[in-house]
């Protein structure tokens, strides 16, 4: 039997295949086409303390090989959640994580406290990458001093596993992983959404309502892997890979660059069982390859570097 | 009403004009149960420009038959290679999907008004009230002759009323003035087609009191309430239309 399990500190999980926020719903959308149990963890849509309406229709464009998407982070807030959907997602057999955002470090921190207190929430990410709003999300997570202080904060009042993640429009994500580290991140997961944009020619009007949004699926992948292979080179704490994960041999692509887990997102709209097909690979590749534990692949390019 | 991904086969593909073809598709297995304004998302394989499935109607379902129906207008690179599509081909889909449209009340009239591609989803509604024991009136609107489609089909399950833009077949003008539409003699009117369409009878509806349930065309993500892409404006807030919908109310829209 091959080993795919990995843990952040003492959490554990059964393998390394996690769902990305805002692409996996509240995991309820995909009971009908899978196992939650077989997943590593779930990551929830992203949450804010108020309740959003999100930003105006039309929300997303198709672009080669991948999606641009601006919800604006369109959620019913934290007492809603709290409410209605903690209770059913408390009965998932998995880690169930919540992905926190604000316009304030004070919203994060109230945010933080209030899932804090929620028994069979796993762990915080704390998403400082959205691009999708006026205030706040991205805006935490390009500025070095902003990020430094939020991640702060949150970590003062967050018992739980703190997962910080991390935006790709900076000119170097390192310095951004390290500060999370340094500022007692447990995780970092990378990428979020790149900021992009079309045009509808048609219409001669920009596609999206707010004009930019954050491009997702197999065009950044290339951009995600590159990045991931440098974080993880320059912290220790577990890096979670995101970006493009279609099946699971790009999946095995983050783990040979250096990542603990992955999360799989856009996938889930193509497949919506691709996160299970997923794991399933990993186990078949680490098998295939004469592998017991998937420990021994993380990083493993790097040897014939 | 369990959703399932899963390949069906095609076992016909039937050009009606230029712009649209029927695809008929079947199981090994038998189809799920499926309600009329339910779609499906169909995957387009094989290029990096179809990425995204492309969400269709269910035109037809004869759960006797085992055969589901897919009315499809070219319109872009998507639709154009499913165009292409031959029997014997496997078809990818996600499905059944969405809400539906509701039955009227016992004794209730039904008009069926539809547009261009909007027909798609009324044949399966058609079928599904006459075999509920109701006698739909159905109102379909075409620019011209050359474009009518597959109005026999409909002919099946109810009285079958016609205009044309150019008055070459049926009535001569918009399906909006039509006079069974205007004759505020039915309860509830069922209506898909282009937006200032369906827009036009919601008002007429309106004005004449009678209940309206529209089936809404909004981009799609992933058909699944899962991306959020989809949303319309309502007055209970942004709604998705994969899962609230595609059928609304008219007076649920803010139209
Ligand atoms: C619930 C639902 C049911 C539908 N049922 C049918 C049906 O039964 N038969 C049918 O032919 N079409 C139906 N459509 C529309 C169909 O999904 C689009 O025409 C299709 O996705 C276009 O793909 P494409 O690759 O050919 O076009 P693209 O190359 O992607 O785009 C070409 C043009 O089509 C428009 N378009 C793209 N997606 C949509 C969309 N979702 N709705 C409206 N316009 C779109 C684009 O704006 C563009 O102008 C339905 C849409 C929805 C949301
Ligand atoms: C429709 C959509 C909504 C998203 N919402 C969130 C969100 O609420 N919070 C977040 O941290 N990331 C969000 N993301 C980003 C994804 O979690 C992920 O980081 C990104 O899509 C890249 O991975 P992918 O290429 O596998 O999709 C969203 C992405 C998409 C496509
Ligand atoms: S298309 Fe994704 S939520 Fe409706």
């Amino acid at each position: 039997m091959v080993n795919t399990g990995f843990s952040i500190g003492d959490l554990h999980f059964r393998n390394p295949v996690l769902t990305a926020s805002g692409t996996f719903g509240y995991g309820a959308e995909f009971e009908d086409f899978l196992d939650i149990s077989a997943l590593g963890g779930i990551i929830l849509k992203g949450t804010t303390l108020e309740p959003r309406e999100g930003n105006p229709y039309p929300r997303m464009a198709e672009t080669p090989s991948g999606m641009l998407n601006t919800v604006g982070l369109q959620n019913k807030g934290i007492d809603y959640f709290e409410q209605s959907i903690y209770p059913a997602v408390s009965l998932y057999d998995t880690n169930v994580i919540v992905n926190i955002n604000g316009s304030y470090v004070e919203d994060y921190v109230a945010l933080a406290e209030r899932i804090d207190k929620l028994d069979k929430i796993a762990a915080v990410e704390l998403n400082i990458s959205c691009p999708n709003v006026k205030m706040g999300g991205m805006a935490f997570g390009t500025d070095l001093s902003s990020a430094r202080e939020v991640t702060r904060a949150v970590r003062a009042v967050c018992s739980k596993k703190l997962i910080v993640k991390l935006s790709p429009n900076v000119t170097n994500i390192v310095d951004f992983a390290r500060t999370a580290e340094e500022e007692g991140a447990d995780a970092v997961s990378l990428i979020n959404t790149l900021l992009g944009m079309a045009v509808d020619i048609k219409n001669m009007k920009p596609s999206l309502s707010t004009i930019t949004g954050g491009l997702s699926g197999p065009a950044i992948k290339p951009v995600a892997l590159r990045m991931v292979w440098q974080v993880a080179r320059a912290v220790k704490i577990p890096v979670i890979g995101i970006g493009g994960i279609m099946t699971s041999d790009d999946a095995v692509e983050f783990l040979l660059a250096g990542a603990s887990a992955i999360e799989v997102g856009t996938a889930s709209f193509i497949d919506p069982s691709a996160s299970v097909k997923i794991v399933k690979g990993i186990g078949d590749y680490l098998a295939a390859k004469g592998f017991s534990d998937i420990s021994e692949i993380r990083g493993y390019i790097n040897r014939n570097i | 009403m369990a959703k399932r991904v899963e390949d069906l086969t095609v076992t016909a593909n039937r050009r009606l004009n230029r712009e649209y073809f029927v695809l008929e598709l079947s199981s090994a297995g038998p189809l799920p149960e499926m309600r009329p304004g339910q779609f499906a998302q169909v995957r387009v394989e094989g290029s990096s420009t179809t990425f995204l499935r492309r969400p269709v109607s269910i035109h037809d379902f004869d759960p006797v038959e085992n055969k589901i129906k897919l009315l499809v207008q070219i319109v872009g690179k998507g639709t154009e290679a499913l165009s292409g599509l031959k029997s014997g081909d496997l078809l990818n889909m996600v499905y059944p999907l969405g809400n539906s449209f509701s039955l009227p009340g016992r004794g209730e009239k039904a008009l069926l008004a539809g547009g261009g591609c909007g027909i798609a989803p009324l044949l399966f509604l058609s079928r599904y009230l006459a075999a509920n024991g109701f006698e739909p009136d159905i109102l379909l609107g075409f620019r011209n002759k050359e474009r009518i489609l597959e109005s026999g089909e409909y002919e099946k399950f109810g009285r079958v009323f016609l205009t044309t833009e150019d008055g070459s077949a049926g009535e001569k003008g918009f399906l909006t003035e039509h006079p069974v539409l205007l004759s505020g003699k039915y309860d509830i009117v069922y209506c898909c087609g282009p937006e200032p369409m369906m827009k036009a009878v919601a008002s007429i509806c309106k004005e004449q009191d009678i209940r309206c349930e529209v089936s809404l065309e909004q981009l799609m993500g992933c058909g699944i309430g899962a991306c959020l892409c989809c949303v319309v404006d309502t007055v209970k807030g942004n709604l998705c239309t994969c899962t609230d919908g595609p059928v609304f109310n008219v007076n649920d829209l803010k139209w």
